[in-house]
């Protein structure tokens, strides 16, 4: 066994896990709090990456981008709320679904006449485009700041949600929202609010993995559908479920594709492994889905007050 | 009058009119053109298109004295969608000729629909193994290669550089396939390690966890496979993971003239100097080529892609073929043996049809370098193959 190729995948599956958290947290507290689907999530995801891009190609640095385009994103959040997203919330899930597909194929048309079909490189500063070297390990720098920036990130909405008088309105948002309406609670305020955060942190995903992919058309529908099996493994409405359950994902998927096809061989053929593996890796996450929902459809965390 | 009344009596009446004069001129050539122009990959498509107008506009946009008339389609890099396209050119259109096709899927999707209509098909890009061996076809044509051929020509060239052991990595698609075989068939040392990505509109575009398993090897070389956008994300990891010097990079259909203008906006300079085979190269010295190229470049402000090159042959072997019959599209039989004749200025120079109408030709390594004018672009460092046919011949039987 090769211990440091293995401490190496389960860094590449920490990293993915997180980013798939940035995305699902807002996902599930929008899905959880609100009732609503919202499909458009991953064009969030990709508008960030085309912000951040568009300001380091202007000549600013990566970290100040990365601020503006936050900002960015948080209006494009509330804007979106409050001229589509709150006309939708009384209607039922297979509006959502048509009205956020919609979303989908207009913010991948305004993508297409503003930036072009090509996609967008976008150059990283020299300090992060290197190496370190940790005992015999040499892992990508960036591939760093990602873990960190989602684990910096996981922290203050963890903070947020847990301590702040926000985060117990969010709390009793998920849990009971007639009951949080009732006691007088500006609704319209709240869900304002949740919404911009979760399209801020789409944003903040598709701007760290922007460098490594590129920003490109239709890259959040990619990813969106694996959110989705986040937030339904984690249980809805829970912010700790998504942290848990991301994790778990990146892990399942980055293993499965590193060490699947040398467990495989251990029962049949080195041609049929080869065949299967790649093949049975795709479908690992979508297995334990299936798992979850029959053994528990609330998801593995749901949030307090919610039984099946 | 209401808008409603208007419509019946003004713009019905001006439709029924104008339909069936567009339907009866037949004193034309008519060639549909199936290409990628929406998604990510749409660049490729866009390639291919410029490449098109610039032969019609290279041939005065006529073909044995008959107009030409091009509609292009987009598949939306989806086989179904190709093949409703395909079926579209052929039963509402009518056109004479079926070209484009980059992807190697939908290509066979859409073969049977232009085929069983009597249509002329000729792939620009897509060469898949089935298509050049059981499934060959009378009336279908290639202007580019055999999927197999390429990597052969970089398998076989990694034995002449004395490399001995080689981790692979391509997509898990028919082409991705093709090239796998191709490169195993020719590279006499060890495949220590070979990973199948995820492939199509959600394909798999972080590698961490394959280029960890990649370095681990041990292997002397990494040969790739990643044509689009996801040639620019395999290429930036591989370069972040700084496995530059200890893995050298080995490619096809990875790197070309769509992604290096961009990998030189965001300074992947890792890049420079990486090594893939290919029929072709900007620099190849042929009066086709210098043609095309120089054109190209005053038109578009940079180098054509290997994509557009065949893109403009194929309407350049079509016009060798419309010109041969004198504009008798009837002639059936004097277009086809026109079409395998290829008696045309290639861009690749002069080459011959085998038996299943796959080229003939050679093949090079070129390197990316940076121009005169500081361009990044690639140039040819070495041949091959010369006159090289693919494996697949001798199961067709034609």
């Amino acid at each position: 066994m090769d211990w440091g190729l293995l401490l190496t995948q389960l860094m590449n599956g920490l990293q993915l896990g997180l980013l798939l958290f940035l995305l699902a947290s807002g996902l599930t507290l929008v899905f959880g709090i609100m009732d609503f689907i919202n499909l458009s999530h991953g064009s969030f995801y990709m508008i960030g990456a085309y912000f951040c891009g568009s300001i380091v190609a202007r000549g600013g640095s990566f970290l100040a981008a990365v601020l503006i385009a936050l900002i960015g994103m948080f209006v494009v959040g509330a804007v979106i709320e409050r001229v589509i997203a709150r006309r939708l919330y009384r209607a039922d899930h297979l509006d959502h679904v048509l009205a956020t597909f919609g979303l989908i194929l207009i913010f991948d048309a305004i993508v297409h006449i503003v930036w072009g079909p090509s996609g967008m490189a976008i150059p990283l500063p020299s300090v992060l485009d290197g190496q370190v070297t940790l005992g015999s390990l040499v892992l990508p720098t960036y591939r760093l700041v990602i873990i960190s920036g989602g684990l910096l990130v996981a922290a203050i909405l963890s903070m947020l949600v847990t301590r702040s008088r926000l985060g117990m309105m969010i709390r009793a948002g998920a849990s009971n929202r007639t009951m949080v309406e009732a006691l007088g609670v500006n609704i319209h305020k709240l869900f304002l609010v949740v919404f911009a955060i979760g399209a801020t942190m789409s944003g903040f995903a598709g701007m760290l993995i922007a460098p490594i992919t590129e920003a490109s058309i239709g890259m959040g529908n990619d990813i969106i559908i694996i959110a989705f099996v986040v937030v339904i493994v984690g249980g809805i409405g829970s912010v700790k479920g998504a942290f848990y359950a991301s994790i778990l994902i990146g892990l399942i998927d980055t293993l499965g594709r590193s060490y699947l096809d040398d467990l495989l061989e251990i029962f049949m053929s080195l041609d049929y492994a080869e065949t299967a593996a790649p093949a049975l890796s795709a479908m690992l996450v979508y297995i334990l889905m299936a798992v979850v929902l029959a053994f528990r459809p609330q998801g593995l965390f749901p949030p307090a007050g919610i039984r099946a | 009058m209401n808008i409603k009344r208007y419509m019946m009596r003004v713009v019905l009446p001006i439709v029924f009119i104008a339909l069936p004069t567009g339907l009866m001129a037949a004193d034309s050539v008519r060639i549909g053109f199936v290409t990628t122009l929406t998604t990510p990959a749409g660049v490729i498509g866009t390639d291919m298109k410029n490449s098109v107008e610039l032969a019609l506009e290279h041939i005065g946009n006529k073909m044995g004295g008959l107009d030409v008339e091009l509609i292009i389609e987009d598949d939306g890099f989806k086989p179904d969608i190709g093949k409703q396209k395909t079926d579209k050119l052929v039963k509402q259109d009518d056109v004479d000729f079926v070209t484009g096709f980059i992807w190697s899927h939908v290509l066979l999707a859409s073969r049977q629909s232009a085929l069983d209509a009597g249509k002329f098909l000729i792939s620009a890009n897509a060469g898949p193994s089935k298509m050049a061996g059981a499934l060959c076809h009378e009336n279908f044509f290639s202007t580019s290669w055999q999927n197999d051929q390429t990597p052969m020509a970089m398998g076989e060239y990694l034995t002449q550089q004395g490399v001995k052991s080689l981790y692979i990595m391509v997509p898990n698609y028919a082409a991705g396939k093709d090239m796998l075989s191709g490169t195993e068939s020719t590279f006499q040392g060890e495949v220590v390690g070979k990973d199948l990505t995820k492939w199509g509109a959600d394909a798999q575009l972080d590698f961490s966890a394959e280029l960890a398993k990649a370095k681990a090897s041990g292997a002397e070389g990494l040969f790739v496979f990643y044509p689009g956008k996801a040639g620019g994300a395999f290429l930036r990891q591989y370069q972040q993971a700084g496995l530059q010097d200890e893995l050298p990079l080995y490619s096809v259909f990875t790197v070309d003239s769509i992604s290096l203008p961009r990998f030189q906006d965001a300074e992947m300079s890792g890049v420079l100097g990486s090594r893939m085979a290919m029929f072709w190269s900007p620099d190849l010295d042929t009066p086709g080529n210098r043609r095309f190229v120089s054109a190209y470049l005053e038109k578009h402000g940079r180098y054509p892609s290997f994509y557009g090159a065949q893109s403009y042959d194929a309407i350049m072997l079509i016009h060798s073929a419309v010109e041969a019959v004198g504009g008798n599209l009837d002639d059936k039989d004097g277009i086809r043996a026109a079409l395998k004749a290829a008696n045309f200025e290639s861009v690749r120079g002069p080459y011959t049809y085998g038996n299943n109408h796959m080229p003939i030709q050679n093949f090079y390594i070129r390197e990316v370098v940076e121009d005169e004018a500081g361009r990044w672009t690639t140039r040819i460092v070495d041949t091959v193959f010369e006159n090289h046919q693919d494996p697949y011949a001798s199961e067709c039987k034609m």
